[in-house]
């Protein structure tokens, strides 16, 4: 195979980071056993990408050998009778859904795009704005599949090589490679979800919001307004939605069908979505956000129920195609926070202001409510989550890393911790600091014995793991 | 040399280039090490003198920069593949490369002729430079990214009486890099062509005759990196080559051969 016409420049979901790579297609696990041995022949490393949409750099491999999954994207069983599905590795989430919801299922969890792949959403072990109950995507795994550098296919599930089960999802791919994932869908009884939506005046009515009213809604999110300064602090708008039940919904036949689950391309049914992106670069400085989100929140205040289809309440992130275009040249970065909930506000409180007082704002900020899980290398916490989109210039890289890391600080201090698929500038130290030594150790030791000569590295894992 | 640290990972704020300066041991492309390894750039050096790379990078390595040693003879041409390879990994990836090694071994006059020395120049200037940038150039074509760079002359722009051999391998060179810039600029990638004049460096000793405008390779340097972040195509440095080689392109033939320059 010549490696020189495989040379490609790959980038992170933000346009932030770029990383020249060789770029290998894999269509079956045969290929992924030639990409091994290649890898060794020429001493090179390995990591897998799905559609590589990680805000940061863990399908990323400088130097390196990726493994372009996207190919491995065959359903390879549908039961529509007791919801299991078993995928390849590379299947996303949007081929998922298009398959299962026409039978009345719906994906357990999933992320705000369906453009990720099944074995990126395990080896970052997402979770949804149903984390709070129904937990990340892993607890929805039965059995999967994945070929260790050693050259074994393993099969993992709750029960049947549960260390690896509990340390490969989640696990970023550090340990091996997805191949097939099993996992029990999510009855639905209508193509609509029931939402509701309300303001939050301040940071502290925002948190106790969250905590109160999860347990009445399968789904909750806020939006926060991280501009906003003084008593209104963290105000926002919550979304809170609820299923419905068998009956609710009169025109179950029509909203079952995939049609009615499409996402517009066109804003008032003529000015094209994909160009949506150009309009809004001009705003995505300071005064433009301030203004943006000043009017957001004033259109919040109304509270208001209704009902939509759950491609567009799931997915948001794929409403306006390219957006994360808009944020120019430099990219953006996400700084994701998790706090337990008796320190989450005045952890909060305090970055917000340091970020005001730099001149820093955060563009965009997200909460979620969360409950903790036993993966190996967990994010989750009793608590909650603010993720912050930050735009990236070549001016403000310096006093952006100086925030971040007081971030850090503060975060650890509160008793926080971090998640892998988000943040891209997490240290070692910070890592080491909020995984624990007895993780390390035991990540460590699957390590070694799942590829113990270090086939699988990716800039993430040298960033971070190779030197703890 | 597992003394060097490995390279520095990359991140959205704190973002590095990757490059390899071949012919980095002295002169120009010891100063563009020098220059550019206070960029936030990490660079694998590559030139024929082992001590003299490793001296380089342990004073670039002292003062925060990051520089790997790779000896190498660019005549070992069935070599450069792995090597690459090697230093790509190393590096964790590659954004750009500088070719800039080259020699000068005149025949000793106006009426002296020496294959040995021509064959050996040619070897080093032009099919060196081949050896190296045909892989770099279906790496960067396949990325759709990156920037090549060579060392020519102005000593390609014509022939002369003092050194066929130097001008035909860097008239050679020259429009190599042309023909690179021409395929590749389509699939995104940057060629640059530098015509440096003379040089304060080692070089500079086996000029015969005046040497007008020389510079010192510092200055040459600063000049190739800025050409670099513009996206230039060709310069001249110092700069007023361009316009003393427009002079020299110009002059016709029946007046150029009776020339003794």
């Amino acid at each position: 195979m010549n490696l020189t016409t495989r040379f490609a420049q790959l980038e992170n979901f933000g346009h932030s980071l770029k990383a020249t790579c060789y770029r290998i297609k894999i269509e079956k696990t045969e290929d992924l056993h030639e990409a091994f041995q290649l890898a060794k022949k020429y001493g090179l490393t390995v990591t897998a990408r799905g559609t590589g949409i990680s805000y940061n750099d863990v399908s990323l491999n400088g130097g390196g050998i990726v493994l372009d999954m996207s190919g491995m994207n065959h359903i390879l069983d549908w039961d529509p009778a007791s919801g299991v599905v078993r995928c390849e590795a590379g299947v996303t989430l949007e081929d998922l859904w298009k398959r299962v919801e026409p039978d009345g299922w719906w994906v357990p969890v999933v992320s705000g795009t369906m453009k990720t792949t099944l074995g990126g959403c395990l080896a970052a072990n997402i979770h949804g704005k149903n984390n709070f109950h129904a937990g990340t995507i892993g607890e929805h795994v039965t059995e999967f599949t994945a070929l260790l550098p050693t050259g074994a296919l393993v099969t993992c599930s709750p029960k049947k090589n549960a260390d690896l089960f509990y340390a490969m999802i989640g696990g970023l791919g550090m340990l091996g490679v997805f191949t097939t994932i099993t996992l029990k869908m999510k009855r639905i009884h209508s193509g609509l979800i029931a939402v509701d939506a309300w303001h939050v005046p301040t940071l502290r009515r925002h948190l106790s919001d969250l905590l109160e009213h999860a347990p009445h809604y399968d789904y909750i999110v806020g939006w926060l307004d991280t501009l906003a300064k003084g008593t209104t602090l963290g105000r926002g708008q919550i979304h809170a939605a609820n299923n419905l039940k068998e009956g609710e919904d009169p025109h179950v036949r029509e909203t079952m069908k995939l049609s009615y689950q499409h996402l517009p391309d066109r804003l008032f049914g003529v000015m094209p979505k994909s160009l949506l992106h150009y309009l809004m670069k001009p705003f995505l400085n300071n005064a433009g956000v301030r203004l943006i989100n000043t009017a957001k929140y004033l259109a919040s205040l109304r509270r208001h129920t209704f009902r939509e289809s759950h491609a567009e309440f799931h997915f948001l992130l794929d409403y306006i195609p390219d957006w994360e275009r808009s944020f120019g040249r430099g990219g953006l970065i996400q700084y994701q926070s998790f706090l337990p909930k008796e320190t989450a506000e005045d952890a909060w409180r305090e970055m917000i202001q340091l970020s005001h007082q730099r001149g820093l704002p955060s563009y965009l900020g997200v909460t979620k409510r969360h409950r903790p899980d036993n993966f190996l290398l967990t994010h989750a916490v009793d608590g909650f989550s603010l993720a912050m989109d930050f735009k990236v210039t070549d001016k403000n890289r310096a006093p952006l890393r100086a925030l971040l890391q007081e971030f850090d600080r503060i975060v650890l201090n509160a008793g926080g911790r971090f998640y892998f698929a988000k943040n891209s500038e997490t240290s070692a130290e910070t890592a080491r600091a909020f995984l624990g030594e007895e993780t390390i150790a035991k990540f460590k030791k699957l390590k070694k014995r799942c590829d113990p000569h270090g086939l699988l590295e990716s800039d993430l894992y040298r960033r971070i793991f190779l030197v703890l | 040399m597992s003394d060097f640290p490995k390279s520095p990972y990359t991140t959205p704020l704190t973002p590095r280039r990757r490059g390899i300066i071949i012919g980095a041991s002295t002169g120009l492309g010891a100063a563009l090490a020098q220059k550019l390894a206070g960029q936030e750039t990490s660079l694998a050096l590559v030139a024929r003198s082992q001590d003299k790379l490793e001296a380089l990078c342990r004073q670039l390595n002292a003062s925060g920069g990051y520089a790997r040693a790779y000896p190498h003879d660019v005549c070992e041409y069935d070599k450069t593949p792995a090597l690459l390879r090697k230093i790509v990994a190393e590096l964790g990836g590659l954004d750009f490369v500088i070719y800039a090694a080259g020699i000068n071994l005149p025949p000793g006059g106006m009426d002296k002729y020496n294959f040995e020395n021509d064959r050996r120049m040619v070897e080093v200037n032009l099919i060196g430079a081949m050896a190296w940038l045909t892989p770099i150039a279906e790496m960067f074509q396949s990325a759709g990214a990156g920037q090549i760079v060579g060392i020519s002359s102005v000593a390609g722009d014509r022939g002369r009486v003092g050194n066929p051999g130097y001008n035909a391998s860097k008239a050679g060179l020259t429009t190599y890099l042309e023909a690179l810039r021409n395929r590749l600029t389509r699939h995104g990638v940057h060629v640059l062509t530098v015509k440096p004049g003379f040089m304060k460096t080692e070089m500079l000793k086996a000029a015969q005759g005046p040497t007008p405008f020389a510079i010192e390779p510092e200055r040459a340097a600063e000049d190739i990196i800025r050409a670099m972040r513009k996206r230039k195509q060709t310069i001249y440095t110092a700069p007023l080559w361009r316009w003393i080689m427009l002079v020299i392109r110009h002059i016709p033939s029946f007046i150029f051969r009776r020339l003794s320059f």
